[in-house]
């Protein structure tokens, strides 16, 4: 589904990744762990083709998207879902647009159409009300929930969460996570978690989500152990990655640095 | 790498990625889909949102010209002509010149951080994920608004201007109106008329551009919007008076071949 090989990406004489090499398969979550600066959202604007590597392979869908022009990357982007650090709301427009921007851009449908696939996705995130408001008015937590919003609008494979829970309260964060484990378990979607709050990344490793015949949501875990099967953790050290395997390989890792990163 | 060195180089490839920016911008004129709504939206913000300052610059100007014109007018004992200098030298100089350098203030400064902001909030990667391309939805639509009301606030200026003029001149140098409007107007000739409409064309092209290019390289976090703002202010100022200095030189040599 998604394939690093070998990338490398500096800034200005700045090595800012080097030599990663990864693979994401269909269905699956990978949670991208490292201190600021790390290099973790780069590997997420490299996906969506927004950057280009100065050199290796980046396979999406089996397409390397690493030599495509920017209008041949728009049908690799429209199955992919990007949500942003802060949410990243386009200010100048209501909620509405902000949400149906994909659909009011491609302009296939009518607008009515667009209307109740933006509350849709607004009711999914708990925001059927915010519609009419403008992203200013919007609080940490809502704008991020706004962005995820956005991000699904369209139906993606992929979404991918550039630290969606950082510098919010314990009670939003964990609506945030909730969000990510419902979009994981009940549609199916392949995540990439960008963060460096182990505490949210193990709740994606410990938590499911199942729905009851009436709709009802509800989120399970086995005694607080991290067991999902289905759940990979990458952990990058200045650019580089340190560490590939499962929450609890993570856990149990000898490396002083993941040591000292995981107590 | 020697110091001299790496200026240049990195002059050179602000020139490249300036220019391929305008290429891409102009190019987008050609496909579709053109965002028509912006660029109304953006026109009545840089034009009709414009207009007092260009009034009262205007204005000013025109009389400021009239009173400073009759101590060197009345040596020759021709401070009948002052109507004739006023218009000239709005038409030609200053109304296209001092229309530019407050739109450089108010519109390229705008541009700029409006962009700046979206780059910092990263809204100009989430627009780009979600297929837009930003050039053709924000940078486009500014250029067209400005290159299209630049020309228009120009006339404003030039009109006011010579009504301000016009005032010194009927009630402090106690010239007629009639001599006044007669001699304003007989001054004109077809190339100042090309040159009111050609150089504006340019410095709306100018002013956008330049705000659209800084905003859109911004970095930093808000301070890197502060300066990109600052910076847009003062290049768009240079680049519209250098661009001037250049045009006049065009529009005098073109001048006889326009008017024959």
């Amino acid at each position: 589904m998604i394939e690093f090989q070998n990338v490398y990406m500096s800034f200005e004489d700045e090595e800012v990744l080097s030599n990663i090499s990864f693979r994401i398969d269909q269905g699956d979550t990978v949670v991208i762990l490292g201190e600021s600066g790390s290099g973790k959202s780069t590997i997420l604007k490299l996906m969506l083709g927004l950057i280009k590597p100065d050199s290796g392979r980046i396979i999406i869908d089996g397409q390397d998207i690493t030599g495509m022009t920017e209008r041949e990357l728009v049908t690799v982007r429209s199955n992919i879902g990007m949500v942003f650090q802060e949410g990243a709301l386009f200010d100048s427009l209501p909620v509405r647009d902000n949400v149906g921007y994909r659909l009011y851009e491609e302009g296939r449908l009518p607008e009515s159409k667009v209307d109740s696939e933006v509350q849709k996705h607004l009711g999914f995130v708990g925001l059927e009300d915010a519609i009419d408001k403008m992203p200013a008015e919007l609080s940490g937590g809502m704008k991020r929930r706004v962005g995820i919003a956005r991000a699904l609008v369209g139906t993606p494979k992929v979404i991918l969460y550039d630290e969606p829970t950082a510098g919010l309260d314990p009670i939003t964060k964990r609506t945030i996570v909730e969000l990510m484990i419902k979009l994981r378990d009940l549609e199916g979607v392949t995540s990439v978690f960008v963060t460096h709050d182990l505490h949210a990344a193990s709740i994606m490793a410990s938590e499911y989500a199942s729905a009851s015949v009436d709709g009802q949501v509800r989120f399970n875990n086995e005694r607080g152990a991290p067991l999902l099967q289905n759940i990979g953790f990458i952990m990058l050290l200045k650019g580089e990655i340190c560490f590939t395997g499962s929450f609890h390989e993570l856990n149990n890792s000898d490396l002083p640095y993941i040591k000292s990163f995981v107590s | 790498m020697g110091a001299p060195y790496r200026f240049i180089i990195k002059a050179l490839w602000e020139i490249q990625s300036f220019t391929l920016l305008s290429l891409r911008a102009i190019a987008n004129l050609f496909t579709r889909p053109v965002y028509l709504r912006e660029c109304i939206l953006q026109m009545d913000r840089m034009g009709i949102g414009s207009l007092t300052i260009v009034i009262l610059t205007g204005f000013f100007t025109g009389a400021v010209l009239a009173i400073q014109s009759e101590g060197a007018l009345r040596t020759y004992g021709a401070v009948s002509m002052t109507g004739q200098l006023v218009s000239l030298t709005l038409i030609r100089e200053l109304g296209p010149v001092l229309s530019a350098l407050m739109l450089a203030g108010r519109i390229g400064s705008g541009i700029a951080s409006e962009l700046g902001s979206m780059v910092v909030s990263e809204q100009i990667s989430a627009m780009r994920s979600l297929g837009t391309d930003p050039i053709r939805r924000l940078v486009t639509p500014r250029m067209i608004a400005l290159v299209i009301t630049l020309p228009m606030l120009t006339i404003v200026c030039d009109a006011v201007g010579m009504c301000g003029g016009w005032i010194i001149a009927v009630y402090k140098l106690l010239i007629s109106s009639n001599q006044y409007w007669t001699d304003a107007m007989n001054a004109i000739q077809f190339s100042d008329m090309v040159g009111t409409f050609v150089k504006p064309v340019m410095f709306g092209f100018i002013i956008s551009m330049t705000g659209c290019y800084i905003g859109l390289r911004t970095h930093g976090g808000t301070e890197g919007v502060g300066r990109s703002t600052t910076q847009a202010v003062v290049s768009s100022s240079i680049f519209v008076i250098a661009a001037d200095f250049m045009l006049n030189n065009l529009l005098i040599y073109l001048a006889p071949l326009m008017n024959s």
